[in-house]
Parts: structure tokens; C-alpha cells; sequence
């Protein structure tokens, strides 16, 4: 049996936030398959859940009438992989639910839960920070938006404040009209696996050249980061591979690469600045440029 | 504290008083009696455990029991007909000789069971994707991928100039 010490469900969103101001304590369970691990694993004992799998409304994936795409903190990773909208605008967040776990975790794990838990290595985190996506978090005193760049504190560590709760994330049409993505999972095996390395690159391109490049990096830090000293530079510059050359040496330096039992610092280094080059090489492709040889 | 929930397993209802804390594993085997779904890792990770909620397969070890309220779950002891023959899908296991110790196989049976009943084809890159969730210590996995693959005859995509199965090469060339 799990250390459950309480245990209470929202229908709806207010009144999951009335619960979380009445009682501060509550952790909250999206589809558990982090919390109820921690709890396996004694990490989180005599937990009071604030479960929101009732509360349909924060499942739905859709296109908001700016353009802007917002999805559900419930939407599972079964379903933003199966999403018609996100396929078609955003595939490199669909890449990456795919890689998530096996079938049975994807059904029930959250893209919510994933960004909240605060890992360096949850699969949607890298896609989202190149995305540049917008965290709506909700509590009884209301609304406020948080890029994700700035939600990531520390390992483990998110920028929830008491009683607020992640309700939908957005993705704004300027962040991912006429560009081109890819995402690169590296791990050991290919499924049931935590990255060694996860690389999301996106660009968009004019005349041969990048109009604009954003690069996510998950497991290159203590949290997901951006590459922003290479993004600057490959910004006009001509789409070349001595271009992608200087942009992986550069995506190396906005890595803080630890060594643990996955991989060591050089190693990691070393796949930062290799993945990041063969991400873009097809970011480029998917962007409308040619093929880089 | 515990809750009331209504639940269906193998298609008989249940209305039953369920701890907050317990699993829905521990459910099924230890009050309910179906000790077909398998205590393995008790992380989501080894896919012994798993049944099909509303036709779709999950983890059951990291399912709280509660979050059944409502759901059909099918067990393994669900799978064969009432008189004891086998299904389509258990039958193919045996041929292929898939079944060894036993322990992986009830949640491998299940999630084929799921594909076939998902009226869609698949490509045997995209079968062995659907198994992924599941480990087995002693058949190695070939004869588990025949068994699926049999049981899925007619619904295997191999047309090599449809844009599905191309799209499932060039992915995995990518990832290489």
C-alpha cells in the first residue's frame, strides 16, 4: 500500500484550487506515474494528494483563436502523440511524447505532471523550452503566465507557488510558424529509457539564412536549458555547416554537464555539440531548406 | 480511509469499499481474488502487472484503486472464453511458443489483446513499440513479436511504399 495520508479530488479546476488554499500541503497527483514512484520508493512519505484526473476540461489539446496552441496540463502523452493539431504544428513535441516510456506509462502520464515534476530529463521539457512555452498557472487569486525558461529552479525544483496549480500550456503562433524542428532523444535503449542527452532544435530560415534558431537541452544541466550565446550567433548567419560547426561548439558552453552513472561530463559535452548539428541538419530540411552534407 | 467505488472486471460488476492507499493491483489480486496480473517491479517499468481499463492498456501497480471508479477493467482471466477455450490471441502465444515462466506473459497477451481489437494496422516497427512496456527474462522477445504479429495477421502494414511505413523507417534512421 502507498503512504497516503489523504486523499481528495477536484472535479473542476476551482475547485482543486479552493482545496490547495484550504490546505497547502496537498501534493498533487496528475497520473502518478512520478508521485506513486516516489512514494514506491520512499522518497515522499505520508503524502496528502490532491488528485485532478476528474477534471476533464484541462485534458482537451486545442488551437486558441490568436493561433496560439494550448494544452491541457491532463493531456496524456498517448494523447498529445496522437494530437491532429500538434502533428501538424508542432511535431517535435509529438516526437517527443513518443519517446516517453513504454505504451502503458504514455496512457496515463501527464505532459503537466512531466514539466512540474522538475527532472532535467522529462521528455517534453526540451521541445517546450525551444518552443518558448508559456506555463498557465492557476490559483484562487488567479491567473499569471510563466515562460518555462523561467519555471525550472533547480533539480526537482519548479516555480509553483503555494496553492497554484499548472492548467495549460501555451504555444503562441510566433514561436512556431514557418519554422522547422527536430528532437533527438539519446539514450540507451529505445523505449523505457531516461535520456543521456535530449536536444530540440527549431530554426527558421530566409535566403539561405537563419532568420532565427532555438535550442533546447534537456540532462545538459540540473535543469532543461536554452542554448542562447549559440542562437544569437546563427542568427543571419548563412546555413552552412561551418554555421553548425561554431553553433554546437557554442551549445556546449550554455551546457552545465554533470557526470553521473548515465554518462560522464566529456561525454555529454561531446553529444551537445554532435546532436545539436544533427538536429538542426534536419530542423533545416523541415524548415524548407536544403540538405546539408 | 476508504472509498466506494463501482467498477466492472472480466465483465462482472463490483461495488466495493477500497482503501485511498491501496493499488488497483492490490485489489485484483489480494481482495478479488484474480491473481493473473502480476506483481513485478511495482514501478510501471517491467509491464507484469498490467490490465486494460476500457479496452486500453495500464500499470496497475501504479493505478490507485480509487481511479477505477467507473471502469471495465479486463484481467487475463478475462481473456479466454467462459468454457475455457483459449482466445485467438492466447492460442498464438502457445504456437509460437512465446509462454515460458509465465509471469510477463498475462500483461503481453493483454496488450495484444488491445492491438487487435483496435481495428488499426501496424507496422511491426510500430508492434514492437506497442510491446515495449513489458519485459521478459527467459523467451527473449522474438517468439512474444511472432505471437503478436500472428495474432495480428491482416492488420500488419508492410505496403514498403505507403507514406506510414516510410515515415516509420525514416524515424528510425533518424534516431540512429
Amino acid at each position: 500500500m502507498y503512504d497516503i495520508k489523504g486523499y481528495y479530488e477536484a472535479e473542476t479546476v476551482n475547485e482543486a484550487v479552493a482545496l490547495l488554499a484550504e490546505n497547502p500541503n496537498l501534493k498533487i497527483i496528475a497520473g502518478g506515474t512520478d508521485v506513486l514512484i516516489k512514494m514506491h520508493g520512499g522518497q515522499l512519505e505520508e503524502a496528502e494528494l490532491l488528485s485532478l484526473r476528474k477534471i476533464k476540461s484541462l485534458e482537451t489539446i486545442r488551437r486558441a483563436e490568436d493561433g496560439s496552441i494550448a494544452i491541457g496540463s491532463m493531456a496524456t502523452f498517448t494523447r498529445v502523440f496522437n494530437d491532429p493539431i500538434l502533428r501538424e504544428t508542432i511535431p517535435i513535441l509529438t516526437e517527443a511524447a513518443i519517446s516517453m516510456g513504454g505504451p502503458q506509462i504514455r496512457n496515463i502520464a501527464t505532459i503537466g505532471g512531466n514539466v512540474c515534476n522538475g527532472a532535467t530529463s522529462a521528455d517534453s521539457a526540451s521541445s517546450l523550452f525551444a518552443l518558448n512555452a508559456q506555463l498557465k498557472l492557476q490559483s484562487q487569486q488567479g491567473e499569471r503566465l510563466v515562460p518555462i525558461r523561467e519555471f525550472y529552479l533547480g533539480p526537482g525544483k519548479v516555480a509553483l507557488k503555494p496553492g497554484e496549480i499548472l492548467i495549460e500550456i501555451l504555444i503562441s503562433p510566433a514561436d512556431y510558424e514557418g519554422f522547422g524542428g527536430h528532437y533527438i532523444k539519446f539514450a540507451m535503449r529505445e523505449a523505457m529509457d531516461i535520456a543521456t542527452l535530449a536536444v530540440s532544435a527549431v530554426c527558421k530560415l530566409q535566403d539561405g539564412k537563419f532568420e532565427d534558431v532555438r535550442l533546447g537541452l534537456g540532462v545538459a544541466g540540473p535543469t532543461p536549458l536554452r542554448c542562447l550565446e549559440a542562437e544569437e550567433y546563427a542568427k543571419g548567419k548563412t546555413v552552412s555547416l561551418e554555421t553548425l560547426s561554431e553553433i554546437g561548439k557554442l551549445a556546449v558552453k550554455s551546457a552545465k554537464a554533470r557526470t553521473s552513472w548515465r554518462a560522464s561530463k566529456e561525454y555529454r559535452e561531446h553529444l551537445v555539440e554532435e546532436l545539436t548539428q544533427r538536429a538542426l541538419k534536419i530542423a533545416i530540411v523541415n524548415a524548407g531548406g536544403v540538405e546539408l552534407v | 480511509m476508504f472509498k466506494r467505488i463501482s467498477f466492472t472486471v472480466n465483465g462482472k460488476a463490483f461495488n466495493y469499499e477500497v482503501d485511498v492507499r491501496e493499488s488497483l493491483l492490490e485489489v485484483l489480486r489480494n481482495r478479488l481474488g484474480y491473481t493473473g496480473a502480476k506483481k513485478g517491479c511495482g514501478v510501471g517499468e517491467c509491464g507484469a502487472c498490467s490490465v486494460l481499463i476500457d479496452g486500453v492498456p495500464f500499470d496497475s501497480c501504479i493505478y490507485l484503486a480509487v481511479w477505477a471508479d467507473g471502469k471495465q477493467i479486463t484481467t487475463i482471466e478475462g481473456v479466454a472464453s467462459k468454457n475455457g477455450d483459449l482466445s485467438d490471441v492466447q492460442k498464438a502465444f502457445v504456437e509460437e511458443g512465446a509462454v515460458q515462466c509465465g509471469f510477463c506473459t498475462p500483461g503481453l497477451v493483454l496488450t495484444t489483446t488491445a492491438l487487435t481489437e483496435s481495428g488499426k494496422d501496424y507496422t511491426r516497427e510500430e508492434i514492437k513499440r506497442e510491446l515495449s512496456g513489458h519485459l521478459c527474462r527467459c523467451t527473449g522477445y522474438q517468439d512474444i513479436l511472432k505471437a503478436a504479429e500472428k495474432s495480428l495477421e491482416g492488420h500488419i502494414c508492410t505496403c514498403v511504399d505507403s507514406p506510414h511505413y516510410k515515415q516509420q523507417q525514416a524515424e528510425k534512421v533518424e534516431e540512429r
